[in-house]
C-alpha cells in the first residue's frame, strides 16, 4: 500500500487534461493502491479536491514544489 | 481494580475504534456507486462554435472522469462538427449542399462565434492553445469516446441537413428526439445545460 503503482505525469498540461489523465491511469489500478500525479496548474488543487469528493478516491497527501503539485491519491 | 484491567481494555478500545473507522470509511467513501444514485451531466450542444463545442467536451469528459453518467445532445449547428473531417459537401438537396460549401462541417472546421476575422480568430487561439498546452476539440473528443461520454444526434437535424450515418464520426449514439432528451435532464441527480 505504500509503495506508488502508478505516477501520472500532467505536468504543462491544462484543465481538464490532469484530470481525464488521472481518471484513465485510475482504471488501472487496483482498490487501496497509491497514484501519484504531477500537475503544474494551480487549479488543479481545487478541482482534485473536487474529483476524489466526486469518485471516493482520497487523497492522502499533497505537497507543492516549485511549482509542481504532487497529489497522492489512493484508489477507492 | 481499574488500573489492571488498563492495558487489555486499550487494546479493545482500539480495536473497536478502528472497526468503527473501518465502518465509517466504508458508509461514506463510495458514494458514487450506490445504485440509483449516480449523477448524470446532460448537455445540450447547440451551436457549433469553437469557443462552445470546447467547454461541452470540456465538461462532458471531466463529468465521465468524475463517475457520473455523461450525455451530449448534437442538435442544428451543434451536430456540424460530429460530421467526418473529410466530408466536403454533404446533403442531398442542392439547399443542403449548399449549407455545407457556406459552413464546411467536421471538428476542425469550427468558427469562432466572436473574433472570427475570416478564420485569424481561429488561428491566433490555435496558436495560443499549444504554447499553453490547452486540449485541443480533437484530443477531448477522443478523450470523451475513450471515457464513455454518450453523444446523440438529433435526428430532426439530421434530416434537415441530410445528414447519413456515414457522413457522422463513429461513435456516435442512435439519433434521437427532444423527448428523449428531456426525460435525461429531468431524472433525479442530474444537472443539465444548453450550449
Amino acid at each position: 500500500m505504500s509503495a506508488i503503482h502508478t505516477t501520472v505525469d500532467a505536468k504543462g498540461l491544462s484543465c481538464p487534461m490532469p484530470i481525464v489523465k488521472t481518471a484513465q491511469a485510475v482504471k488501472n489500478v487496483p482498490a487501496g493502491e497509491l497514484i501519484e500525479v504531477l500537475a503544474t496548474d494551480p487549479g488543479s488543487v481545487k478541482d482534485f479536491a473536487a474529483w476524489t469528493r466526486s469518485t471516493g478516491n482520497a487523497i492522502v497527501e499533497q505537497t507543492e514544489d516549485e511549482g509542481v503539485y504532487r497529489f497522492v491519491i489512493k484508489r477507492a | 481494580m481499574a488500573t489492571e484491567t488498563t492495558a487489555p481494555e486499550a487494546t479493545t478500545n482500539d480495536d473497536a475504534e478502528a472497526k468503527l473507522t473501518e465502518a465509517i470509511a466504508a458508509a461514506t467513501e463510495p458514494e458514487a456507486s450506490i445504485p440509483g444514485a449516480q449523477r448524470q451531466l446532460v448537455i445540450i450542444n447547440w451551436s457549433g462554435e469553437f469557443d462552445k463545442v470546447l467547454p461541452t467536451l470540456i465538461m462532458a469528459s471531466v463529468a465521465a472522469a468524475s463517475g457520473y453518467k455523461a450525455q451530449v445532445f448534437l442538435t442544428f449547428w451543434g451536430l456540424l462538427p460530429f460530421v467526418k473531417d473529410s466530408r466536403r459537401i454533404t446533403g442531398e438537396n442542392t439547399m443542403q449542399k449548399m449549407l455545407s460549401f457556406m459552413q464546411r462541417p467536421g471538428i476542425s472546421h469550427m468558427k469562432m462565434s466572436k473574433m472570427n476575422f475570416m478564420g485569424m480568430g481561429p488561428w491566433m487561439i490555435g496558436k495560443l492553445s499549444e504554447q499553453y498546452n490547452v486540449a485541443s476539440p480533437q484530443e477531448l473528443l477522443e478523450a470523451c469516446q475513450l471515457m464513455g461520454v454518450e453523444f446523440m444526434p438529433c435526428q430532426m437535424t439530421m434530416d434537415m441537413f441530410g445528414f447519413k450515418r456515414e457522413d457522422m464520426i463513429d461513435g456516435l449514439g442512435e439519433p434521437v428526439g427532444a423527448a428523449t432528451v428531456l426525460e435525461l435532464m429531468t431524472e433525479e441527480h442530474t444537472g443539465s445545460l444548453f450550449i
